[in-house]
């Protein structure tokens, strides 16, 4: 995991035998400087998952399942006059490649499956698997 | 609140339970241990002084002796003053906790009855484990006798627990030799002794619910570099607390202890390093060997780590001919002591002819009469101005003479 540079202490300014504060304050949740969040695992991933906006079905378990709160997500208003949250891509910014998403997805032709990382999105969409005739 | 112990001002007490008291008297939150030979009595007099109402705190019984350091390690995280005792296999089965200990830079005192380690096995006194835990990043305390183990258990948590350490201390005892020698202690009354440590300050507890903090995060190549070396830094930097302590504990007590020990050093051309219980021996053997017209004088580091290397050298820096004497095998090198003190004088230009001996493995006797031989021998070397005599040798040791050049 790369550490942004202006991240970096010193040998004499390292927090105190690693103890880590979890939050600065955690009556308002706001997060230390060297809480995960701050932090773009990104530069892990080898694969990654490619979304099939065909065959989603909105359930959401990816955007739950999701330890890196990749999904990027828009409120539709459905016919019926109902708010739903409409799963509309991945963010490959926060995304490390981990898979949960695609485990998870329970369309009977997946709706999210893993390519390697050199694959074209569209390209990956093209050789997405047939239902069997 | 604990009740007090009537102390006389001198008592009859061997090692165990003269670091027993001490334990008692810093009133400890949190006991941890898992009892061995010839450590047991620390915890079996602790676990009584408790049952009998003299210590408000707890007393863990465990699985394991790493259970044993692996719940010190939490409760003082947690934000108590921890101590355990442990010996040689148990101390092996430490090892992973301790490194952790220090790491997390937390002040637990461990009283250690230094004992041989298996393979074969053996319960009697020899300093294998203390050389194990010798990069732990532990302060390392050394008793020659039961008022030391009394008096240098009191300073560890003075140590460990100041502001500019917190590092955790080991002190060590003889197995047996000191452990289970009784001899005459003079304690400090509860009072005095509990004021001289002080009241426990915690750091960064995890009790404090108000601030929620993770103790054991990972550091990969980025940060465990400057981790470790802000670790070092703080243990390079403890012997001039030690110092304070050790001035500070003199006002109370009226014993001085020092970061370097000698005895008759001054005038010497011949000097004996070691440490332990074998430094009082060896202090019969000088008195006889000057007699003889032998000028010899001794050496110990109170301390092992940190090692008071310029101090070592600066006091060595008039003697001709040194041994190192090292209890422990050293197995494929030479001792760990004779390491240390080359290293110190070769660092401050300094060449006595240097020589390394090894003794009383498991608890083998060395007499008066041995150590008297290696005055003669290193004297030889002292004459001649070279190194006449073998570079390891080996004390009491059976069969034919071994040696390594």
């Amino acid at each position: 995991m790369a550490t942004p540079k202006e991240m970096l202490t010193d040998w004499d300014k390292v927090q105190f035998g690693a103890v880590l504060p979890a939050f600065e304050d955690p009556e308002h949740k706001k997060r230390s400087k060297f809480h995960s969040y701050n932090y773009s695992v990104a530069d892990w991933r080898v694969e990654k998952p490619v979304f099939n906006r065909e065959l989603c079905i909105d359930c959401d378990f990816c955007w739950v399942s999701c330890p890196d709160s990749c999904f990027i997500v828009e409120e539709v208003v459905t016919k019926r006059g109902k708010k739903q949250a409409k799963i509309v891509g991945i963010n490959y910014n926060l995304c490390k490649g981990c898979g949960v998403c695609v485990e998870v997805c329970p369309t009977p032709i997946k709706s999210l499956l893993m390519f390697p990382e050199y694959v074209d999105n569209e390209e990956a969409l093209k050789q997405w698997p047939k239902k069997d005739k | 609140m604990a009740l007090k112990y009537e102390l006389k001002q001198k008592e009859v007490w061997d090692g165990n339970m003269a670091a027993a008291h001490a334990l008692r008297q810093a009133q400890v939150d949190v006991v941890a241990a898992y009892p061995i030979t010839p450590s047991t009595p620390i915890v079996q007099n602790y676990a009584q002084f408790l049952a009998d109402g003299y210590v408000d705190g707890e007393f863990v019984m465990v699985e394991s002796e790493h259970s044993a350091m692996s719940a010190c390690v939490g409760a003082a995280a947690a934000g108590g003053r921890v101590a355990t005792a442990t010996s040689s296999q148990g101390y092996a089965l430490m090892v992973e906790v301790l490194y952790q200990a220090s790491g997390m830079r937390l002040p637990i005192v461990m009283t250690v009855v230094n004992r041989a380690l298996a393979s074969p096995l053996n319960i009697h006194g020899d300093h294998s484990d203390l050389y194990l835990g010798r990069d732990a990043g532990w302060i390392h305390l050394i008793a020659n006798n039961p008022q030391e183990a009394y008096d240098m258990t009191l300073c560890a948590f003075k140590i460990g627990e100041d502001e500019r350490v917190r590092l955790p201390v080991t002190t060590n005892q003889d197995g047996f030799l000191v452990s289970h020698t009784a001899q005459v202690v003079k304690p400090l009354d509860d009072d005095t002794a509990y004021k001289f440590i002080g009241e426990y300050k915690p750091k960064y507890p995890m009790l404090d619910t108000k601030n929620p903090v993770t103790y054991g995060a990972q550091t990969e190549e980025e940060w465990h570099f400057e981790h470790k070396a802000n670790q070092h830094k703080a243990l390079m930097d403890s012997p001039a607390v030690i110092k304070e302590v050790f001035d500070e504990f003199e006002k109370v007590s009226g014993r001085k202890y020092n970061l370097v020990e000698t005895y008759k050093l001054d005038d010497a051309d011949v000097a004996l390093v070691l440490m332990g219980s074998a430094y009082e021996t060896a202090m019969l053997a000088v008195d006889k060997a000057r007699e003889e017209g032998i000028k010899v004088g001794l050496l110990m580091p109170r301390v092992f780590r940190p090692f008071p290397y310029n101090e070592v050298a600066q006091k060595l820096k008039n003697v001709k001919a040194i041994a190192a004497l090292d209890r422990s095998m050293p197995m494929g090198t030479t001792g760990a002591l004779y390491n240390e003190v080359a290293g110190a004088l070769a660092a401050n230009g300094q060449s006595a002819i240097m020589t390394n001996y090894i003794y009383g493995l498991g608890g083998r006797d060395t007499t008066v009469e041995h150590i008297l031989e290696v005055i003669r021998e290193t004297e030889k070397n002292a004459k001649a101005g070279k190194r006449v005599t073998d570079l390891q040798g080996f004390i009491n040791l059976r069969g034919p003479k071994l040696s390594f050049n």
